[in-house]
């Protein structure tokens, strides 16, 4: 199983695309580590820094709605994996990625409306840390001032075993 | 309680169901292109399992970025050739013979009612217009297709739209879609599969049902399908006459029966009348950002766009030419047609429709998908416009900086004459 948790990076914005997370000009890439450097590069996000540190210490992502929409890639999830980022927190995700990310081995973790609103509006974002407990599905989000907050969610069984078992590879593989 | 053509399929095809809700898929067609593949196999290459479940059920093209655009681009075309021959894929479509995948593999007959169908690509959905469940995946997905021919699905939901009325002159089904997409949003119909009913989509042909199913990911959706009928059997006809023996009627029975019931439970149903439609274009970055094109004959453009996998078969190119023959591109904007496939290229020589696009200033390019995700062949610069029969209009999507403005090839072309978005109307006078 992958590991889980870290700073939390907040992209505040619903509808990011595959094209924003990694552009196609850069599909053209064999490698996995290719890809690392232009994660989020076309990001239509105002404020958000592709090189700025935010980025390069999120380990964890909280977005809002239909996250990782329009096109197949497994680049998108790959962009962040290889980032480190293996966990991303939404209202909801496109399917195709939402797959694409159990099928890595990866937690794509859908939340209520008003769980992923109180996050964003926590007043110190840039100190927000997510771990996750994978047996108690829970995430615990804790800020530089002390506080801290558990959210419970929900995984289906599938999605479940894909992490368990590292990705649908390795699943299928002894399965079928 | 009967069941829906989704339904009906994933029961002919269920090999597992590992978990409640979760159906394992036999698969009748994996197809693969040369940007989503060659991670797949390097995988399965690395994993000691270079193998490919059946041959003869995988179906592979070069398209996106073709011909090479650079060493990278050549070395995933390589490793895709070097697969599919290694494999002993007969059905692998190299430069020369190749074209847009949702174009070409249809063309070829690949597609049957019924078929499950994955591919690396998003707009699989497109194969819906047959009657099946086709799905785009990520690369995972097509790896475990290739190597063993399954693909795991929760059972979709089916959201049902009747497109009712008569579709006013100047609307085409690109107009159609384009207005769907507009009342479900961008996410109006994830995890569904989006079912097209009602009488615009029976008088539909099978190009105008993929453009409609094209688009049915742009609202979220695992799928677009329409209902096979005497259209789907006459396209597939010259496949599948010995099949049949000679007889369409029992073809036409054959393929009714994955026909949705009538008493089929539905997550949701719509209606949309076509009659007080007009041609529409997007603006912004989202599919769902649709306004009427003659509001909009304000934007100028830089770049006239016909082609892809939504709108370069021949039809389309028939109707773009139609209203461009005979005038010229406006000053200042270049024009770019790819036909999707070598066969729509050589039928559009034939009927002359190249010469018009010719006569008019169009560069004609090979059959690719290059402009419309912005790898190759008609990349934006920042600042420029663009008036697309594409299906996407993502920042960035056709070039960093660039906007893209999504409309049927009428309206493409009328763009193009005016410099300006334009109304497809006020150019058909006596053409279409």
């Amino acid at each position: 199983m992958k590991t889980f948790g870290g700073p939390v990076l907040f992209l505040d914005r619903s509808d990011i695309n595959t094209d924003e997370i990694i552009p196609a000009k850069y599909l053209t890439e064999v490698t996995k580590d290719a890809l690392g450097p232009h994660l989020l590069e076309d990001l239509k996000l105002s404020g958000f820094d592709p090189k700025g540190d935010s980025l390069k210490k999120g380990l964890v992502v909280v977005s809002r709605a239909n996250f990782g929409c329009g096109s197949s890639r497994e680049h998108a999830p790959w962009a962040f994996e290889v980032n480190g980022i293996t966990v991303v927190v939404a209202e909801s995700f496109a399917r195709i990625f939402r797959q694409n990310m159990f099928n890595c081995g990866m937690l794509a973790i859908e939340l209520p409306k008003a769980d992923v609103d109180s996050l964003f509006s926590s007043c110190d974002k840039a100190s927000t840390i997510c771990d996750i407990d994978f047996p108690q599905k829970t995430l615990i989000f804790s800020w530089g001032n002390g506080t801290s907050r558990s959210v419970a969610f929900k995984l289906a069984l599938f999605d479940e075993a894909l992490v368990k078992a590292g990705g649908w590879v390795e699943f299928a593989d002894t399965k079928y | 309680m009967g069941k829906t053509i989704t339904e009906k399929i994933f029961d002919a095809h269920v090999k597992d169901e590992p978990f409640p809700g979760t159906k394992v898929l036999a698969l009748d067609v994996v197809m693969c292109h040369e940007i989503t593949t060659p991670m797949a196999i390097a995988d399965l290459v690395t994993r000691g399992k270079d193998r490919v479940f059946d041959p003869t059920k995988i179906k592979a093209v070069i398209d996106h970025v073709t011909p090479p655009k650079d060493s990278k681009s050549a070395t995933q075309a390589k490793m895709l050739r070097d697969w599919a021959s290694r494999h002993g894929i007969k059905d692998f479509f190299d430069i020369g013979q190749n074209g847009v995948c949702h174009a070409l593999f249809p063309e070829k007959g690949f597609i049957r009612p019924g078929y499950t169908v994955v591919m690396g690509d998003s707009h699989t959905c497109t194969h819906g217009a047959f009657g099946a469940f086709a799905a785009g995946v990520g690369t995972t997905d097509l790896e475990v297709g290739i190597l063993k021919g399954v693909c795991a699905f929760r059972l979709p939901k089916t959201i049902k739209i009747n497109v009712t009325g008569a579709m006013p002159k100047g609307v085409f089904a690109k107009d159609v879609i384009l207005e769907i997409i507009r009342v479900l949003t961008v996410n109006g119909a994830t995890d569904w599969v989006v079912e097209f009913h009602g009488d615009v989509i029976t008088a539909m042909s099978m190009d105008e049902r993929m453009t409609v199913c094209n688009m049915a990911i742009e609202a979220g959706g695992t799928s677009g399908v329409c209902m096979p009928d005497s259209q789907t059997v006459d396209f597939l006809w010259p496949f599948i006459k010995d099949q049949y023996k000679n007889d369409k009627a029992a073809a036409l029975v054959d393929f009714r029966k994955w026909h949705s019931d009538g008493d089929a439970v539905y997550e949701k149903q719509v209606t949309i009348d076509v009659s007080g439609l007009e041609p529409l274009s997007t603006v912004d970055y989202k599919p769902d950002q649709v306004k009427k094109i003659r509001e909009l004959s304000h934007v100028k453009v830089d770049q006239i766009y016909i082609g892809s996998c939504t709108n370069g078969r021949l039809s389309d190119l028939r109707i773009a030419a139609a209203i461009i023959k005979g005038t010229t591109l406006a000053k200042g904007v270049r024009g770019i047609v790819s036909p999707a496939t070598p066969k729509v290229f050589e039928d559009a020589m034939k009927e002359g429709i190249i010469k018009i696009f010719m006569d008019a200033g169009y560069c004609v390019t090979n059959p690719t998908c290059g402009a419309c995700l912005g790898m190759s062949n008609g990349v934006l610069a920042e600042g420029e416009v663009c008036a697309s029969t594409t299906n996407r209009n993502f920042y960035g999507r056709m070039g960093k900086g660039g906007m893209v403005h999504l409309m049927s090839p009428a309206s493409a072309a009328a763009s193009g004459i005016a410099g300006r978005l334009a109304d497809p109307r006020e150019y058909m006078k006596g053409r279409i």
